[in-house]
């Protein structure tokens, strides 16, 4: 893919180049308070506002729950929105998640995926992400700060769109991509900013009857987050839902301008296939460990055996036919979770890709593989064994574990 | 702030002004914080947008497809009408940078007790810290009683609720009331005050003077809840008279840290006779009945003895500011 737009090349770890692309969004207000390792977003972006470089409101508030208050008070006010966080953070936030995607506010939140406590760790899995995925929230998983610099952008547009009008979630592996220098590319300022656009309001009946913007606006008084009881709750919930199914295509439309723009592309925005057009078995990941993965993958064809992978990108909403389409030919699936799901027979990634399976003819044999908590490393090699596992297993059509733990002690 | 302005809010100017907080909503018969509510937006002085933490305030007047309120109106969770509010207010004001916005907006954060003194304080108190130009109004009708009557950190001592029922070893609640308005003054706000709706134009002048502030000002509003206090629908008025009679809930205003009693307080200052016996405010609510059998009277002896020491320290604050 060809692009004319100028973009300059910068070393910056996964949350500069987050804060990064917020700057260039024209976001109106930023409220968050610090958490590891999200910080260097809101340290960098406090560095804009002290230097006069942004004209954002931010609000450092005394609690990710207020935080995330805050963040729907103002987009509810008609501004752009946005917040970082992780792990204890976005739990913190939690019930105001569901009243965020509630309010059909399009709050843009960076998270740099962290283990949950206890006992305490700080380093990267996906278990705070995982366990918001039923909260309403589109959820992106990133590979590297460039995907991370990229989602960004994106996600405002995605997340206005009027027929979608939800919060997104945009998830960077903690440390593994928020605290490593990469080199990323960047658009410059005006076009970033074109891209973003303006933030358009949906127009909605007022209760005085009157069509207006959907916002705070003392010309057009609207009641907003009021109580919906056994008459109404159903109705607004199923309207949440098909918000969450155009997102699909919005997604993939938002992503698709922003290839033409830039040259960089993940698939189709929803999932990206590597080596998956003749593959006699499959892996599925989300995030960092897609590159290491895609090595893997590069390796072990190189002897000879067809393995390819599905890097899901959008986790919510769950690209069903995307997935089932992608997976269809494959005899073997083996799903990589990052998080665990208590007594759920396998993680979160897991139970949606074999969900999404369970309607393909053919069905595949589909393992769990869960690795990689509260930091763990998993190298390369590690995964190369798993690989050679995962042969065996295709060949010998039977699987003796369907979860299995990488490089845990036991 | 201009602290030394009056308001004249005739009887006959609040009756012309419509209502912001409009009739048809579900609130029981006699209730104080409906009341108030009612009154306190006529006191509002341009556009106005309010923010409501969970709550029945938030319960009676917003139950889809119909609402209350006849400004924006925004309810997001119980502990954040403040954090709300932060939000509004950074809105505005980048609006206003932008050039997007000319007018200036006021904005109300309005909470009930349990979502002052208890589960909002951090919010709110953070939302202080930072400054936000906001009026955050408390409704205390001392307990949780949207949730069904329980106790909170405004409930007085002897009152039972449902979680601290009046039993044969416990005679209601066991603590006294948080003194909220005085957490808030340790924050060293600008305007803090309390009010109570059977002095309308007083409640009316502090609402007004708390939105004339360029930052947070606290309005502590006293208003009883007939079925939680179990008390007769007709008699919410006069316990607002009666708490402020006997100096269960004095009226006062701080600003920048300097106490002043109001008219209703400042005469009671000015002529201690006239300062009822709790007992004459205690009496008639279901929610202290037990308190008047002889085995609980030391709970009663309590609560005039720890009233007349607020009083004492009120007043010791009001004189050093005279």
């Amino acid at each position: 893919m060809k692009t004319d737009a100028k973009q300059q090349i910068m070393a910056m770890n996964g949350d500069e180049a987050v804060a990064y692309a917020v700057k260039q969004s024209n976001v109106d207000v930023v409220a968050a308070y610090p958490i590891t390792p999200q910080t260097i977003i809101v340290e960098k972006f406090s560095e804009y506002v002290a230097n006069g470089e942004v004209p954002t409101q931010f609000v450092c508030t005394e609690s990710e729950h207020s935080a995330m208050a805050a963040s729907i008070a103002a987009s509810a006010t008609g501004v752009r929105a946005f917040t970082a966080t992780a792990s204890a953070g976005l739990a913190l936030m939690h019930e105001m998640l569901f009243v965020a995607s509630g309010c059909r506010v399009p709050v843009v939140m960076a998270v740099a995926n962290r283990a949950l406590s206890a006992p305490l760790n700080i380093h990267g899995d996906h278990s705070d992400a995982m366990a918001e995925r039923d909260s309403g929230w589109i959820q992106i998983f990133v590979e590297n700060a460039q995907e991370a610099y990229d989602s960004i952008i994106q996600a405002f547009r995605i997340a206005e769109s009027k027929n979608v009008s939800l919060p997104i979630l945009v998830g960077l592996d903690g440390f593994t991509l928020s605290h490593t220098l990469e080199n990323v590319t960047t658009l410059v300022d005006d076009v970033a900013k074109e891209f973003v656009g303006e933030r358009e309001l949906p127009l909605v009946q007022t209760h005085e009857g009157k069509s207006a913007p959907f916002k705070l606006d003392p010309k057009n008084p609207m009641t907003m987050g009021p109580i919906a009881l056994q008459n109404y709750y159903f109705e607004f919930k199923r309207q949440q839902e098909e918000g969450m199914k155009n997102a699909l295509s919005v997604i993939e439309k938002v992503h698709a301008e922003y290839a033409e723009l830039t040259g960089r592309s993940y698939g189709n925005g929803l999932i990206e296939k590597y080596q998956l057009d003749d593959a006699e078995f499959a892996v599925v990941c989300v995030g960092s460990t897609a590159g290491t993965l895609k090595t893997v993958v590069d390796e072990i064809r190189a002897e000879g055996i067809k393995v390819g992978l599905l890097k899901l990108r959008t986790f919510r909403p769950f690209p069903v036919q995307e997935i089932q389409k992608a997976l269809a030919e494959v005899s073997l699936v083996a799903v990589f979770d990052k998080s665990m799901s208590f007594g759920g027979n396998g993680g979160a990634v897991f139970h949606e890709v074999r969900h999404a399976l369970y309607d393909n003819a053919a069905h595949p044999l589909i393992v769990d593989y869960v690795y990689g908590l509260g930091g763990r490393d998993t190298n390369p090699k590690e995964f190369k064994k798993i690989f050679h596992e995962l042969h065996q297993i295709a060949r010998s059509k039977r699987v003796e574990k369907l979860v299995s733990y990488i490089g845990l002690r036991e | 702030m201009a602290t030394t302005q009056e308001w004249k809010f005739t009887a006959k100017e609040i009756a012309e002004k419509p209502d912001l907080f409009l009739p048809g909503h579900r609130a029981c018969a006699g209730c104080g914080p409906a009341n108030a509510l009612r009154m306190i937006m006529k006191a509002t002085r341009g556009p106005t947008i309010v923010t409501e933490a969970t709550g029945c305030m938030e319960v009676v007047s917003s139950i889809y497809p119909y609402t209350s309120w006849a400004v924006p109106w925004l309810h997001t969770a119980f502990e954040t009408s403040a954090a709300n509010a932060s939000g509004i207010d950074a809105a505005l004001r980048i609006l206003k940078q932008k050039g997007k916005l000319q007018e200036h907006v006021d904005v109300i954060a309005i909470a009930g007790d349990g979502g002052t003194f208890d589960i909002g304080l951090q919010a709110l108190s953070g939302a202080v810290e930072r400054g936000h130009d906001f009026l955050f109004v408390l409704y205390d009708n001392e307990g949780y009683m949207n949730t069904g009557i329980q106790r909170s950190g405004g409930t007085p001592m002897g009152a039972a609720t449902t979680t601290t029922p009046a039993g044969s070893v416990m005679p209601g609640k066991l603590q006294h009331k948080k003194p909220i308005a005085d957490i808030m003054v340790a924050h060293n706000m600008e305007y803090v005050a309390s009010a109570t709706p059977y002095y309308w134009k007083d409640m009316l002048q502090k609402v007004r003077k708390g939105l004339e502030v360029e930052g947070p000002a606290f309005l502590h509003v006293f208003a009883p809840c007939p079925r939680g206090w179990r008390s007769e629908s007709a008699k919410s008025i006069e316990y607002e008279k009666l708490a402020v009679e006997s100096c269960v809930f004095p009226l006062y205003e701080v600003v920048n840290g300097q106490y002043t009693l109001s008219t209703p307080s400042k005469l009671i200052s000015l002529a201690p006779q006239k300062k009822r016996p709790v007992t004459d405010y205690l009496k008639g609510q279901g929610r202290y009945r037990h308190l008047f059998n002889p085995k609980n009277k030391y709970v009663l002896d309590e609560i005039q003895r720890w009233t007349d020491e607020r009083w004492t320290i009120l007043l010791k604050k009001a004189e050093q500011n005279a």
